[in-house]
């Protein structure tokens, strides 16, 4: 297959070095417009008020938070099993974004929630899921940073990722029949005349933030990614080559 | 006599089970602590006896959950730090079916002692008699999965620096649904409601753990060996 010499993590270097400036450009681009139409043009709620505005931070935010772990469960599963040196570097770049996001999704939900539910926290079965995989993330940061030997830091954070990955569907369902008092998915209600129950002026700058997030996610990764190899293969030639003044 | 795989996850479980009994005071360690926790929370939150009955699942369950975590490091570190674990690695043997003979005997020491005990401080946190069978039966399912989940965290965190605090991190979020059932059992049959979805859910869980966990803990060992 042709793109296998972009596994290598020299060619991947610059590859990912050109690429970066593309990614960053379109979600500077879809940013912009995702919070200007989400800011400025989209209607108040007839409920909610001006404060549906945080949706556009918050729900992106939560998508990616799951996304971005399983992008690091399937990187990690990648390397475990074929030995791939960029997938485990990649595992190990995404956590942090990851988690960021997923702190992100809480601080904003917390936002939220103070104006309508009353209360900065509230036990609710979604909160404690992505309260969870925030611990998830952290977990699998500590596990890595704890290990000396990156090739064991890889194979343990990827093990310990594809574990949490079991868990995830368990954890929510649990929370979920625990306790629940966040709304329902809007996106995926759909009301009587067949149409999604979130109204077009809203649901269009929303998608426009989802794209412009996870186009954020991948200019981020790719960053992340560069300094992680460049770490992992500090000792080799062409990394003497690279940085030498 | 240990050269079928039967006899030799014999050999093993019943090694562990003497060594335990061997040193009393690593078994009793744990059941002391599951004591002191629980008796601590009413001095924290107060003597009143319906606030206590509310508690009680909930306090019990956690107190559980933090003894078998404090436990988990004797799983395999003492193996491993003479080398015992590696010859376990090197037979003929699956090493998963090793991995859940220890986890059985870590069962026996620990999560079966602390069942025994729970009724006891049950009642000293007033839990209406009629739920103590149920809390029996929700820990009688339960710890086995605690200390399966914990067997993969214990093999993850094998000879790593700080490595008691950093298997709780890896460890206490996956407890979680055991936490969220086993006390949901004792709080339904508390509260005069049938506790049978709890107890299918736990057992549903007891399954898929004994199923997967010995495989992962027996990859995470190799992974810590290599």
């Amino acid at each position: 297959m042709f793109f296998h010499k972009y596994a290598s993590p020299k060619i991947f270097y610059g590859f990912a070095g050109k690429l970066i400036p593309w990614f960053a450009g379109v979600t500077s681009i879809l940013l912009a417009i995702g919070l200007y139409q989400g800011l400025f043009v989209a209607p108040p709620d007839y409920q909610q008020g001006e404060s549906v505005r945080i949706m556009f931070i918050h729900v992106p935010a939560a998508w990616l938070s799951m996304f971005a772990y399983m992008v690091l469960a399937s990187a990690g599963a990648i390397g475990l099993i074929w030995n791939m040196r960029l997938a485990e570097m990649a595992a190990t770049a995404a956590a942090p974004i990851g988690a960021s996001f997923t702190l992100l999704a809480l601080v904003t939900g917390s936002l939220w929630g103070k104006p309508m539910w009353g209360t900065w926290w509230a036990w609710d079965a979604r909160l404690t899921s992505e309260l969870l995989l925030f611990f998830l993330y952290i977990g699998f940061m500590a596990l890595q940073a704890a290990i000396d030997d990156p090739k064991r830091a890889a194979r343990a954070g990827a093990l310990l990722a594809l574990v949490g990955v079991v868990n995830i569907p368990v954890i929510h369902f649990s929370v979920q029949w625990w306790n629940t008092l966040h709304q329902p998915a809007s996106l995926s209600t759909i009301n009587k005349i067949g149409a999604p129950a979130i109204h077009p002026s809203l649901l269009i700058p929303l998608l426009i933030m989802a794209l412009a997030f996870t186009l954020f996610f991948v200019t981020l990764l790719l960053v992340r990614l560069r300094a992680e190899i460049l770490h992992r293969e500090r000792y080799t030639g062409w990394v003497t080559e690279l940085v030498k003044p | 006599m240990a050269t079928t795989l039967v006899g030799t996850v014999w050999c093993v479980f019943r090694r562990d089970l003497l060594i335990a009994a061997r040193k009393p005071a690593d078994v009793a360690t744990p059941l002391v602590f599951f004591a002191i926790v629980v008796s601590l929370f009413p001095l924290g939150v107060g003597p009143e006896p319906a606030v206590l009955r509310t508690l009680a699942p909930g306090v019990l369950w956690v107190a559980a959950l933090l003894a078998t975590l404090l436990s988990l490091s004797r799983l395999f570190a003492a193996d491993y730090a003479d080398g015992t674990l590696e010859q376990l690695a090197l037979s003929p043997q699956p090493l998963s079916a090793l991995v859940l003979a220890k986890v059985a005997a870590h069962w026996v020491t620990t999560g079966l002692p602390l069942l025994l005990l729970s009724p006891l401080l049950a009642i000293q946190l007033y839990l209406p008699s009629e739920a103590l069978g149920t809390l029996l039966l929700a820990l009688a399912l339960g710890t086995p999965v605690l200390s399966l989940i914990g067997s993969v965290g214990a093999g993850l965190t094998l000879g790593l620096r700080g490595d008691g605090v950093l298997l709780s991190l890896l460890v206490l979020p996956l407890y979680t649904p055991i936490l969220i059932f086993g006390a949901g059992a004792v709080t339904a049959s508390a509260t005069g409601l049938d506790p049978e979805a709890y107890f299918s859910l736990l057992g549903a869980f007891l399954l898929v753990a004994l199923g997967f966990a010995p495989w992962a803990a027996a990859a995470a060992l190799r992974i810590s060996m290599d």
